[in-house]
């Protein structure tokens, strides 16, 4: 799936084009398929979103998963402080970016 | 140090409502980010992986409790409790939001602190020794240079979009503690025959993609003239330097191509001119500005032993302590790599210790080494005991300094959007393998740097090990290299050969430390070792 | 908006810029046109026919024109400096500190803006192409003269 993702500009937090608004969650993505150079540039102009850009997943049974570690990491929070990620009590969140 | 009069105030908080300004339009949709990027980079606010990550400045590692404070509170307020230390002395916060970034600015000029031209391609914060001040091996205290050229160095118009970022550093003993060669401008303080200050000048140096160890232009340029040289070097470099290629910019590029002959030729034609400007500061400035650092008003007939009754306590000074100039004082190391934490993280909580320990036992002084911990300069003999247990409760009193676990590491792929794998997970794993304190000191000094990808703000190319993160085919991949340095016995690291994974990385550190163990002399290094065995060897050892 | 903000009192020179190479070669001309990349060290020999020199910044990052215009004026070339290209507002104090006198820009500027930008600071640090009296200078009055 293609993905539209990028930064808050007030806040910087990762956020994920869920079709209808920004989430901080990605397994609210959704596949842009081909309109996303117009939602990019909207929302771009729009200031919803800094350094938007669009990446590669899929889906799988435990949600949707970037193809790119570096996405994952961006997806989760650093891998070396649990309580800073997006699931803190979960002590296996990290193995799902590797 | 140094105190901020009317004037360097009214460039701050000038600098601040700029920033402010230039924040307004970004979030306006006046500006793009492409152009906001530079603008926001000169003030030290960069778009990391999770959140707008802020570098603020502590000019020459050096800082006062008041200061301390105030980035405690910076910690608690506005990022999520904690911040990080840089290998240019700088702290950096992770968490920040753009819309508080003006605010941030404005309470940092509260306490005479800033972000300016700590990122981008700017000339920025110039390092010094951690120890200056405090060492007895020091021609002087480099740091009045430091913050003169600091100030001349702020907002130069000519030098307003350089090819790349320009790094200087200020030390003057024969001992680099601060990685001095591998700098872009590196200044060493000397005198000549006749008792004259001046500079030995080591332009040319920088890690990255193709790290260059500075060479020697000048033996000696005399002390009031050390800004027109600077001003030289800086215009032939932003004159020549390629444009096109980001990965070219860098003044070594520029050095190596031409040549060092050539580049100090076009120096030295450029020197000549600039000193007929007469732009160089004069003796009553550099006076007014040294007049901050003289030396604080040590006591005299204090006590020189130390009661090592306690055992932790002992392992502590003996590795944490380095003579003092000055009698009956330590400069103590303060370990911010703790085994199983983060090096070169500290919480508000304990920058509040570290500022309180600074404030009662140090003349209100500490300092920021490159090697991502803490200095308290000046610290009596007969309260290190008190400052440990302190330490020790905080967290802070590993007695690492220099061995095996105390790793310099960047952000890496955790954090930084440029990184290609992560670095502070094998960081802590190598810290893991070789925790036992034991086993640590049997070791000895063993410098391992980490970087998370090819820019190399882990220093990967001085480490007596170095460890690189690439992205192999979309997997994280490690290489590892022997034999670099940044001390005065500088040099580059050199690969062993294919990459590892991570676990493959610290199994392969451990091959290589247990052949320095197999075959090293009485009194060497894991460096020495290696410069003497060569890295065959080591890489048999290595890949088997 | 403004197509060019200009801060001379003087005619603006209005015969169209030529390069560099032509400019050394046809004894007539009046404007030159300075690339990136040129060495304006070639006009020593001609400065006194010289009435206008603009100056290219193809990318506003690319800062050599900074070190053009600085070196233009130590060689003591007091006619009009002209920056082109991508300046942004943001760029026009440090460009006026080096001895650009006249801007005119790919997108032009909000003379407000402009204004808002070359009062932002109240001091410089150290000297350059303009008259500003530095700091330290400040700092040591009693200097002034020396």
């Amino acid at each position: 799936m293609k993905i539209l993702t990028g930064n808050d500009l007030k806040t910087g937090r990762v956020i994920w084009w869920d079709g209808q608004g920004w989430s901080l969650h990605v397994e609210d993505a959704a596949d842009v398929h081909d309109d996303g150079e117009a939602i990019l540039a909207r929302e771009e102009a729009a200031c919803r979103v800094n350094g938007p850009m669009f990446i590669e997943g899929e889906r799988t049974a435990e949600g949707v998963r970037p193809a790119h570690i570096k996405d994952r990491i961006r997806a989760l929070g650093p891998t070396v402080r649990a309580d800073l990620t997006l699931k803190p009590a979960d002590p296996n969140a990290g193995n799902w970016v590797i | 140090m140094y105190k901020y009069d009317q004037y360097d105030d009214a460039m701050v908080r000038a600098r601040v409502e700029d920033f402010r300004d230039q924040t307004r339009r970004r979030l306006e949709g006046k500006m793009t980010d492409d152009q906001f990027k530079p603008l926001r980079l000169k003030n030290g606010l960069y778009l990391q992986l999770h959140a707008y990550m802020l570098r603020i400045a502590i000019p020459y590692g050096t800082l006062n409790s008041t200061q301390l404070r105030k980035l405690a509170h910076i910690a608690r307020t506005y990022d999520r409790g904690y911040g990080h230390f840089t290998t240019r002395q700088n702290i950096q916060f992770h968490w920040i939001k753009l819309e508080d970034a003006p605010n941030i600015l404005g309470e940092l000029a509260d306490v005479e602190m800033h972000c300016i031209q700590t990122s981008g391609e700017s000339i920025r914060n110039i390092s010094a020794d951690h120890y200056a001040g405090a060492a007895a091996d020091e021609i002087m205290d480099p740091r009045p240079w430091a913050e003169t050229l600091r100030q001349m160095t702020t907002f130069m118009p000519e030098f307003s979009y350089l090819p790349r970022k320009f790094k200087i550093c200020v030390i003057a003993a024969e001992e680099d503690r601060a990685a001095m060669r591998w700098h872009d401008f590196g200044l060493r303080i000397v005198k000549n025959e006749a008792g004259e200050i001046g500079f030995e000048v080591y332009p040319g140096g920088g890690m990255g993609r193709t790290p260059f160890i500075a060479y020697k232009s000048s033996d000696f340029v005399p002390q009031h003239q050390i800004f027109s040289y600077l001003q030289a070097v800086l215009r032939v470099w932003n004159r020549h330097a390629r444009r096109d290629n980001i990965h070219k910019q860098r003044m070594k590029i520029l050095v190596h191509e031409l040549g060092e002959e050539e580049f100090t030729r076009q120096v030295e034609e450029e020197f000549r001119h600039i000193l007929t400007l007469g732009t160089d500061f004069p003796q009553a400035e550099y006076d007014r500005i040294a007049a901050y650092f003289t030396p604080p008003p040590f006591e005299t007939g204090l006590p020189e032993e130390i009661d090592r009754s306690d055992p932790d306590f002992a392992v502590w000074i003996d590795q944490q302590i380095a003579p003092h100039k000055a009698p009956g004082y330590a400069i103590v190391n303060v370990s911010l790599k703790p085994i199983g934490g983060i090096g070169g993280d500290i919480t508000a909580e304990q920058m509040e210790v570290v500022a309180d320990l600074a404030e009662r036992y140090s003349f209100d002084e500490l300092r920021v080494a490159h090697t991502q911990n803490l200095v308290l300069p000046h610290v009596r003999k007969a309260d290190l005991y008190a400052v440990w247990q302190q330490l020790r409760d905080a967290g802070l009193a590993d007695a690492n300094l220099d061995l095996v676990t105390d790793i310099i590491a960047c952000p890496g792929l955790d954090y930084c959007s440029l990184a290609n794998a992560r670095s502070l997970p094998v960081a802590a794993r190598i810290a893991e393998r070789f925790a036992d304190p034991a086993a640590q000191h049997d070791l000895g000094e063993l410098k391992i740097k980490i970087s998370g990808c090819i820019n190399a703000c882990g220093h990967h190319h001085a480490g007596h090990i170095g460890i690189l993160g690439v992205d192999r085919k979309g997997t994280e991949n490690y290489q590892l290299l022997l034999g670099g340095s940044g001390a005065e016995d500088v040099s580059q690291a050199k690969i062993t050969g294919p990459g590892f994974d991570e676990a493959g990385v610290v199994d392969a550190v451990e091959r290589a430390v247990n052949h320095y163990r197999t075959i090293r002399e009485p009194g060497e290094r894991f460096i020495d070792t290696y410069r003497r065995v060569g890295m065959e060897g080591f890489k048999e050892a290595i890949y088997g | 908006m403004a197509d060019v903000l200009r801060f001379r009192d003087d005619a603006a020179a209005d015969e169209p810029a030529v390069s560099l190479d032509a400019f050394l070669d046809q004894t007539n001309a009046v404007s030159v046109r300075i690339e990136a990349g040129d060495d304006v060290r070639r006009l020593a020999p001609v400065l006194d026919r010289l009435r206008l020199v603009e100056i290219d910044f193809p990318k506003f990052r690319d800062g050599r024109g900074f070190s053009s215009a600085s070196i233009l004026r130590e060689m003591g070339y007091t006619g009009e400096i002209k920056a082109t290209g991508d300046v942004l507002v943001d760029l026009i104090f440090f460009m006026r500190r080096c001895g650009f006198d006249s801007f005119a820009p790919n997108v032009p500027l909000d003379p407000a803006d402009a204004e808002a930008a070359l009062n932002r600071y109240p001091y410089v640090y150290q000297h350059a192409a303009d008259a500003e009296v530095p700091i330290w200078q400040l700092r040591h009055p009693e200097l002034a003269n020396g």
